[in-house]
């Protein structure tokens, strides 16, 4: 059989971000996947060189429109860490509480674009109905319902009133029953699993090799979250990764799906503990020196690299996204999969190219 | 508790010349490290590159000085992830890498017309 060349997007109906893979099939079983980026590169990490370190917030927050406030969160821990600042605690739970309603969010995106892929168009809606309410309760503490600009250097920006965080606890109660009534939907249903399990198998021993980041990496096995590195608040709360050992599609599914339930568990023990206090410290000096930071953003880690040499502008901010590091890993998947698959691969790995390119 | 900001210190860094990065990556992963990511400076006539690597959330880091427009080794023979952010690299910041098993030949992001590599304030001109 000869091998047929198929350009796969960077356009395409099942994919709303400009990913180009330009496929080898043989009798439309895939052979080899070659990836393509640039469609949305936009080089923001060479606007360091021209923005300060405080402009640059609102530039990482640009990075993805979906975990907009991890990415500043990710940046700030770092130039805190540049400048010896000590964030105050309720300062730290606030974060912790808009970096997890931004996961699930997030996964409740995932899993509705994920139902539409396979054709599940009620499945589809039920969950961005459900997120509708996710997004209310960001727009009322943060002021938007995506870009949320909660972080600074030192702290956060706003505070979340004792009104406020009884409605987000009486919200993501509602949350939670709607989201165990998909449950049996999503995890059991048997048009689901057909197109779910055992597609896309990802090994634990390839995950770890290949550098796979988040649910990918969870969904083959590997108990690794960086949040287990206690940063913001979650030193103080009950947390353990959500794993799955299939490494196949299904098991990155059910991956997000359980960590959106963790995550409004997470919430809820926030607010159990969240102290009263100061929102931030005043930064002095400038950033110096060089610093890694890292957080779980919703679809894995992400690593920002950041050099100041104690000047308003930054010497380098490097940002690696988890959907780079993810890449390498679908390109393990994709060989020996069905065409019509594809797409459904693709989306396991929650792709952001507005992410990957930055 | 593991701080997830960790400044790049003799602790967990270990500057390394170009011809070594191969056998540091090797050891590194047979001690049970996984690659994360590359990051790159441009400093005044070479290139920092920085290797990140991880095991059980701990950070290592590799460093390396590339004077500019010159070869280094790609590590893709020990982690083959590695390919994609060489790749980002080399149409960067024009460091080359030898031996990347897929070479996008400086055009990972942009298209043939980008003639010098962005990421330098001395671009450096392609090949």
């Amino acid at each position: 059989m000869a091998r047929t060349v198929l350009p796969f997007g960077p356009q395409h109906p099942v994919l709303p971000e400009p990913l180009h893979l330009t496929l080898s099939i043989e009798d439309e079983i895939v052979k080899e996947a070659i990836p393509k980026l640039g469609y949305v590169h936009r080089g923001l990490e060479k606007l360091a060189e021209i923005r300060d370190h405080n402009q640059m917030i609102y530039i990482v927050e640009r990075v993805c429109g979906i975990c907009s406030c991890l990415h500043a969160l990710c940046y700030c821990q770092g130039i805190e860490k540049l400048m010896g600042l000590e964030v105050p605690e309720r300062a730290r739970y606030l974060r912790t509480i808009w970096a997890e309603m931004h996961r699930i969010h997030s996964h409740l995106l995932w899993l509705g674009l994920f139902a539409d892929a396979f054709g599940f168009e009620s499945l589809f809606m039920q969950f961005w109905r459900i997120r509708e309410r996710i997004m209310d309760l960001q727009e009322e503490t943060a002021g938007n319902r995506v870009i949320l600009s909660v972080n600074q250097v030192g702290g956060v920006r706003r505070d979340i009133s004792d009104e406020a965080a009884k409605w987000i606890q009486d919200t993501i109660t509602i949350v939670e029953k709607e989201l165990l009534q998909l449950k049996s939907t999503i995890l059991d249903d048997s048009t689901v699993k057909i197109r779910t399990v055992g597609k896309g198998i990802l090994t634990k021993e390839k995950a770890y090799e290949l550098g796979a980041a988040g649910p990918t990496l969870r969904g083959s096995g590997i108990a690794q979250d960086m949040r287990q590195t206690g940063y913001a608040a979650y030193s103080e709360l009950d947390f353990a990764p959500v794993v799955e050992t299939d490494g196949d599609c299904y098991a990155r599914t059910a991956v997000r799906f359980k960590e959106a339930l963790q995550s409004i568990d997470l919430l809820r023990q926030c607010f159990a503990k969240i102290p009263q206090g100061e929102l931030s410290v005043k930064p002095k000096g400038l950033p110096t020196g060089e610093v890694v930071s890292r957080v779980e953003q919703p679809r894995g880690e992400c690593l920002y690299y950041i050099r100041g040499a104690g000047k308003k502008f930054l010497e380098r901010v490097r940002i690696r996204t988890p959907t780079f590091a993810n890449i390498p890993p679908l390109l393990e998947m994709l060989p020996g999969c069905d065409l019509a698959d594809v797409p459904i691969l693709i989306l396991t790995i929650d792709p952001c190219i507005s992410c990957t390119e930055r | 508790m593991i701080d997830s900001s960790v400044g790049v210190t003799e602790e967990n860094t270990a500057e390394v010349r170009p011809d070594e990065v191969i056998t540091q990556s090797r050891v590194l992963k047979d001690e049970g490290f996984r690659f994360i990511t590359m990051s790159s400076t441009e400093l005044e006539d070479s290139v920092c590159v920085l290797y990140h690597f991880d095991k059980d959330l701990e950070l290592r880091n590799l460093k390396v000085h590339v004077p500019k427009g010159s070869k280094i080794s790609s590590v893709a023979s020990v982690y083959s992830c590695a390919f994609l952010v060489e790749n980002e690299i080399k149409e960067h910041f024009g460091v080359e890498f030898d031996g990347i098993p897929l070479d996008f030949q400086g055009m990972l992001y942009s298209d043939e017309e980008v003639q010098k590599t962005p990421f330098c304030n001395i671009g450096i001109k392609r090949a």
